[in-house]
């Protein structure tokens, strides 16, 4: 518009009905609080670390109660299993689906093959494999659920032996095989007790056994058989499932039968496949509600199941951390306040003692405590020594707060309107630190997760005694799986690890940009 | 003569804060069981006399079935050997429970282990604090550019990473996938051939990452405030070029504040991690430490715990100490 040629009609006197000296604000007034969760909201990574953290908490809370295993919970035929989803397990997506790359041998592809081909698993996914240049290295996706297969030979009770037949009969599924006779077992001790050898080997008497093939290079089983008739007293009576249809089979125009289970001292001994055993004894022996071998997130080197563990873990971490840190909080505020409040020489003694208890190393508390306590009540020590000394940092800022207000006038007039310490201090000076103080309360967390990590994963606290374990367990469970190869072992447990300090870094942050909107963007 | 007194009156402070957390240990330590149990293949007679001899306990007698009875001296008499043993004869006492190594001098066994502990730590400081400080003054001048935003990134991800995963990645990573260094370190005691050295590498980046991140982010923060200081304008104003304003007067003042932090780290490069210890399988003291916990030798423990507060306590007023000399306004402001 141009500014001096404005049209005299829109000069115009305002009567005096246009003038409003004190209008009311027409919008709401906005507390410090809610300032604040505006603030907190704008902030987008802190808003997604707000998130990640209730994610990670809700985890902590609900997936103990969707997993059966426990973290005493331990089954050593299934140690390095690795994680399978049902989601991914029937696709053909090679991925999250209980198998590894495997790299072996012709003798090693042979056992997978021979084991694949008597229980009819996918041993080898899909029966693929590829060969290297020379013919020497097979390669394949290798199932760690079925590749167990029978591990050792099992000697059960003879009750346990026809419950297994009464099992089978009801729901058809075949869990006893074959076994191989005695005399024809390889002759060293550690193949002679292997259950997954039941083919015939070119020489039984050699470390590793090479598999003899027919004509059309095919496995050449090595059940022990008996003719109709000729039943002797080291067979066990089996009435149940027979792999080779229910009649057995015929040679030489006699009927013969394989043998299910050989008697031995102490019962019967047994080939039996351990996926189906596993199934058969948590369902009708021990009804612990686990339905079949499936690790989520696989399992440890002594055959835990991770997201158990990892689950139960974060669940303690999270409640401990909470509780030590409300406690720590309570303390240190009601110390601090008092502390800077009061000053001069209550202070400066206060101060001491803090300074004092603040300079011992928590480790050598840890230490001590576990001597004197013994190892029955570990929680206990770690939760009286991050009490000891966790208070300290809480203490010191409140104490700066208080040293911020308690010179301001509106407490000089609190006081002089007879107000008594106790009201100045919580009614007057506390609440306008509550911002500074309450942000802390949530840096402090992740650090106190981190250090019972740190500590479990020294070996200095162990959780494992009392059905609860910690995430540094598991991670001090990991590293010694790296020379396995088994690099999941320790990966779900550092990613929780990581997403909850990331979160709780980026949650910290934003809160006390949004509680204290003059010390945005400068650190700590 | 006023820095004089000041340093004189912390280092008190300092000592005697360090005297009651160490008569603390020791009277906590000492009201334990006394553990008189012989290992196999040691004369019980002899692990009596031992401690007799050491002043723990007095009057020992052989009862029926191989029992020992004994009578405690009371603890501060003990404590008083023990002080004087130490000053007058170095003595820290010998390893009683701690198998490997058995009936040696405790101080000797501390001793052989620290040049691995203060090796990896040197040279990761060496190799941290130049990249530290030169991706914080990076960042600081190309404040809120592409360049700043890349550092911050990778310092709120260092920061955040626990040490404990980020020594796991290394070790995973590069010592086994990729096979470049050994998986821990060798146990040879010649510190200074390439082998070893090669072996304490994954030790050094594990430990130098967080201190790269930590050096970064305090740099950025002091040089950007200092940066704009009015100072500044005024040398450009006189004429310096952009480069000397940086370094003559920028520079010198964000230090105030960081090299503190540098010396401090030079001084608790003897404690050391002990997580990367124990990861990396590093023979250091670490290790004795966590040994030392684990078989309840508690002469070593005592020394061990005395040294480590020791170290934190000194590098604590390192800090406080050092601003009086790096800094001639808190000098001077002082009188």
């Amino acid at each position: 518009m141009d500014i001096n040629n404005i049209p005299a009609e829109k000069f115009q006197f305002a009567t005096r009905t246009d003038l409003y000296h004190d209008s009311k604000f027409e919008t709401k007034p906005v507390s410090y609080f809610q300032g604040a969760f505006r603030r907190f909201c704008k902030n987008k990574g802190a808003v997604v670390g707000g998130v990640v953290i209730t994610i990670l908490v809700l985890f902590a809370i609900i997936a103990p109660f969707f997993t059966p295993f426990q973290p005493v919970y331990y089954d050593m035929v299934y140690a390095y299993v690795t994680p399978k989803a049902k989601l991914f397990a029937n696709s053909n997506i090679d991925f999250w689906d209980g198998c590894r790359v495997k790299n072996t041998s012709k003798v090693g592809y042979l056992k997978d093959l021979a084991l694949a081909k008597e229980t009819g698993r996918e041993v080898i996914k899909n029966g693929e494999y590829t060969i290297s240049e020379d013919g020497s290295n097979y390669t394949y996706r290798y199932d760690t659920y079925y590749g167990v297969g029978f591990g050792k030979y099992k000697i059960i009770s003879p009750e346990e032996f026809n419950d297994i037949q009464r099992y089978q009969n009801e729901t058809g599924r075949q869990v006893l095989y074959p076994v191989v006779k005695f005399s024809d077992r390889p002759t060293l001790e550690k193949n002679k007790y292997d259950a997954n050898i039941y083919y015939k080997v070119e020489n039984p008497n050699v470390s590793t056994l090479r598999p003899k093939l027919d004509k059309n290079g095919d496995i050449i089983p090595n059940y022990w058989t008996y003719e109709e008739g000729d039943f002797s007293g080291l067979m066990a009576e089996y009435n149940s499932l027979r792999i080779e249809g229910e009649n057995g089979f015929e040679k030489d125009g006699k009927q013969h039968y394989y043998v299910y289970g050989r008697k031995v001292d102490g019962g019967i001994e047994v080939r039996a496949e351990y996926y189906e055993y596993y199934i058969y004894q948590h369902n009708e022996v021990l009804k612990d509600g686990i339905k079949e071998p499936l690790f989520l997130f696989g399992t440890t080197q002594t055959g835990k199941d991770i997201f158990a563990c990892l689950a139960y873990g974060a669940r303690f971490s999270f409640i401990f951390a909470t509780v030590v840190a409300i406690a720590n909080f309570i303390v240190g505020v009601i110390w601090g306040s008092i502390s800077g409040y009061f000053g001069g020489k209550i202070d400066l003694f206060m101060e001491r003692i803090a300074e004092i208890l603040g300079a011992i190393p928590t480790i050598i508390v840890i230490t001590l405590l576990k001597y004197h306590m013994g190892t029955a009540s570990q929680v206990l020590v770690l939760f009286i020594a991050f009490f000891l000394t966790g208070w300290i940092g809480m203490a010191g800022r409140t104490r700066m707060q208080f040293y911020r207000f308690k010179n301001q006038e509106y407490v000089l007039a609190a006081r002089t309107l007879g107000a008594r310490d106790a009201r100045i201090m919580f009614k007057h000076i506390f609440p306008n630190g509550l911002g500074t103080i309450v942000t802390s309360f949530a840096l402090v967390i992740p650090g106190m997760i981190y250090s019972e990590t740190s500590f479990t994963y020294l070996g200095i606290i162990n959780l494992e005694a009392g059905n609860i374990t910690s995430v540094g367990t598991l991670i001090a469970a990991g590293q010694q799986s790296i020379m396995a190869n088994a690099g999941y072992v320790a990966f779900f447990p550092c990613m929780f690890l990581v997403l909850m300090m990331l979160s709780f870094n980026l949650f910290g942050n934003g809160l006390r940009d949004a509680f204290n909107p003059s010390l945005r963007g400068t650190e700590d | 003569m006023y820095m004089f007194k000041y340093v004189s009156k912390r280092l008190g402070l300092m000592l005697f804060t360090f005297f009651i957390i160490f008569t603390m240990c020791f009277v906590l330590i000492k009201l334990l069981p006394i553990p008189t149990n012989a290992l196999p293949g040691q004369d019980p007679e002899i692990v009596m006399k031992t401690l007799e001899g050491r002043g723990w306990i007095t009057n020992i007698r052989e009862g029926e079935n191989g029992v020992w009875y004994y009578d405690r001296v009371p603890i501060f008499i003990q404590f008083g050997t023990y002080i004087k043993r130490i000053v007058t004869q170095g003595d820290f006492g010998i390893v009683t429970t701690y198998g490997e190594y058995l009936n040696m001098n405790i101080w000797q066994v501390f001793v052989s282990h620290l040049p691995p502990t203060i090796l990896i730590n040197i040279y990761s400081t060496l190799i941290g604090v130049p990249i530290g400080l030169g991706l914080g003054i990076l960042a600081a001048l190309k404040k809120n550019k592409w360049q700043d935003q890349v550092i911050n990134i990778f310092i709120i991800l260092l920061i955040s990473v626990p040490s404990i995963v980020l020594a796991l990645m290394i070790q995973y990573v590069f010592c086994f996938k990729l096979g470049w260094f050994p998986l821990t370190m060798s146990t040879s005691d010649e510190y200074f051939t390439w082998e070893v050295f090669r072996s304490m590498l994954p030790a050094v980046f594990a430990l130098c990452l967080g201190s790269i991140a930590g050096y970064a982010r305090y740099t950025r923060a002091e040089l950007s405030e200092v940066l704009t200081g009015e100072f500044m304008l005024l040398a450009r104003t006189k004429g310096l070029t952009k480069k000397q304003a940086i370094l003559h007067h920028a520079m010198r003042n964000s230090m105030v504040v960081i090299f503190p932090s540098i010396l401090s780290e030079f001084i608790s490069v003897l404690s050391g991690s002990l997580i990367i210890e124990k990861m990396f399988g590093i023979n250091g003291v670490g290790g004795l430490y966590l040994n030392s916990i684990t078989f309840q030798d508690y002469d070593f423990f005592m020394l061990l715990s005395g040294f480590y507060t020791l170290v934190s306590l000194t590098a604590g007023i390192v800090i406080d100490i050092s601003y009086g000399f790096i800094d001639p306004r808190i000098r001077m402001g002082a009188k």
